[in-house]
């Protein structure tokens, strides 16, 4: 184990994108940050620019329109970084699965331009925020 | 020992305080906000992941002088603690000028920044890079002026002319602290609130801005070039803190003994939690409001302590 992965375990930094949630992800993705979860504790930290993330939090259904973008961000994160797909929307389309705007699942699009990328699935609708701080220590254990 | 070994000394305990200094800041923020808070080895987490990442290169950006920015402005601070040190555990050792020096010193990391946000060729960093043009146009007049108050008192207590940071410290251990005094009260209020823009932290941080520009002067670093500018914010914040302790409260003074250790960590400690309150209890200032507040609140405070100093008060 290198020390880059020793330290990236240790202090997660994520950045947040949302291809299309109902928003209802996304607060429960703040919710973490409030002192109740407070994941700084662990070492993450929410960060402003996909440059400085370790970890992509995706909520939503993968619409036509953020596709493209979602992998724009991808290729724009230094490796290694892990994605994660929260909610049902991101992880298979969810509801939306059958909609005109959906384009496809959050882990299809991210292996189209990096077929080894890291992902993590946090399934529910939404999530709540300690099935998120679950599925971060196990992917980051997987490391 | 050389001069090359009293940099890396000065420039590694300094990293290692620094790191102490930061996570004091996050723990203090945490509690202020009921949160618990990282561990305190998340500095060194942070910087060994971080040196583990890779490299990206914004398609815009001009390669060299934005990979090459934030290792000047580490170098720079490490200078900076190292003249600080230096002049506190050997006063009498110091050269007749090292006070502008220091000042010239403590700018390039600011002038670094700036840089390396133009270079980097986006928008966001740019904005970020002209309101940290900006603060440090606006907090650098009245800092002169505050640093310069103790070098009048040195002249009016019959010290002589002296720009030398040991001479400072020496006078002030026979003839008591600067700050004892009402110049000298205003001078470290004035000197502080400068310090604050200097680490631009809140409510100065409007080059960074989390909310607005997302990171803004540092927005494209990513890896070890942004290892870096967490590395030199680490020795900024230890040395400012010093730098303030050296200057108005007398300083390290007797460096055998194990006291004035001791006094000067109570010293960093009481200046550190008061930057670190100050960022808790106030809002971001919009660039306008800074720079006012620096060039027609604190530049005329900090000429006024000036002229007291001269009357002798
Ligand atoms: S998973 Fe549920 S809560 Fe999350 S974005 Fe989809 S519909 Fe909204």
């Amino acid at each position: 184990m290198g020390l880059g992965i020793w330290g990236l375990k240790r202090s997660p930094w994520v950045y947040h994108v949302n291809v299309g949630a109902c928003n209802n992800c996304d607060i429960e993705v703040l919710e973490l940050l409030t002192p109740r979860y407070d994941v700084e504790r662990l070492g993450m930290v929410l960060v402003g620019s996909p440059r400085h993330a370790d970890a992509l939090l995706v909520t939503g259904c993968c619409t036509r329109q953020a596709a493209p973008r979602l992998m724009e961000v991808y290729t724009q994160t230094p490796k290694p970084c892990i994605v994660f797909c929260i909610g049902s929307c991101a992880c298979t389309g969810g509801i939306f699965r059958h909609c005109y705007h959906f384009a496809r699942p959050v882990d299809e699009v991210i292996r189209e331009i990096d077929p080894d990328a890291i992902i993590a699935y946090v399934p529910g609708c939404p999530p709540k925020p300690e099935a998120m701080i679950a599925g971060a220590a196990a992917a980051l254990s997987t490391l | 020992m050389g001069a090359i070994g009293i940099f890396l000394a000065a420039a590694v305990g300094t990293l290692v305080i620094g790191m102490v200094a930061s996570w004091v800041d996050r723990k203090v923020t945490a509690r202020v906000q009921y949160r618990v808070g990282p561990p305190l080895f998340q500095p060194v987490y942070d910087i060994a992941k971080l040196l583990g990442k890779e490299t990206l290169l914004p398609e815009r950006a001009k390669g060299r002088g934005f990979l090459l920015a934030p290792v000047v402005g580490f170098a720079a601070a490490g200078v900076g603690a190292a003249i600080v040190w230096h002049a506190n555990i050997r006063p009498a050792e110091g050269f007749v000028g090292d006070l502008i020096v220091l000042l010239y010193v403590l700018t390039i990391p600011a002038i670094a920044v700036i840089y390396g946000a133009l270079a980097s060729g986006s928008p966001h960093a740019t904005f970020g890079a002209s309101r940290e043009m900006k603060l440090l146009m606006s907090y650098e007049l009245p800092l002169v002026m505050a640093v310069l108050v103790p070098v009048v008192q040195v002249v009016k207590g019959g010290g002589g002319a002296t720009f030398s940071i040991g001479q400072l410290v020496t006078f002030q251990q026979t003839s008591g602290w600067a700050l004892f005094s009402l110049s000298g009260v205003i001078a470290t209020a004035v000197a502080l609130l400068c310090i604050q823009a200097k680490l631009t932290l809140v409510p100065f941080d409007l080059p960074e801005a989390e909310t607005e520009l997302m990171g803004g002067t540092h927005l494209e670093y990513s890896g070890p070039p942004l290892a870096m500018i967490k590395l030199t914010r680490f020795l900024l914040l230890a040395v400012s803190p010093v730098f303030l302790a050296t200057l108005f409260v007398g300083g390290l003074g007797d460096a055998a003994s194990g006291w004035s250790w001791l006094a000067l960590a109570g010293k960093f400690v009481v200046f550190l939690v008061l930057v670190v309150l100050i960022r808790n209890t106030n809002p971001r200032l919009q660039v306008r409001k800074a720079v006012r507040f620096f060039w027609f609140g604190m530049a005329p405070l900090a000429a006024g302590a000036l002229v007291l100093a001269w009357l002798g008060y």
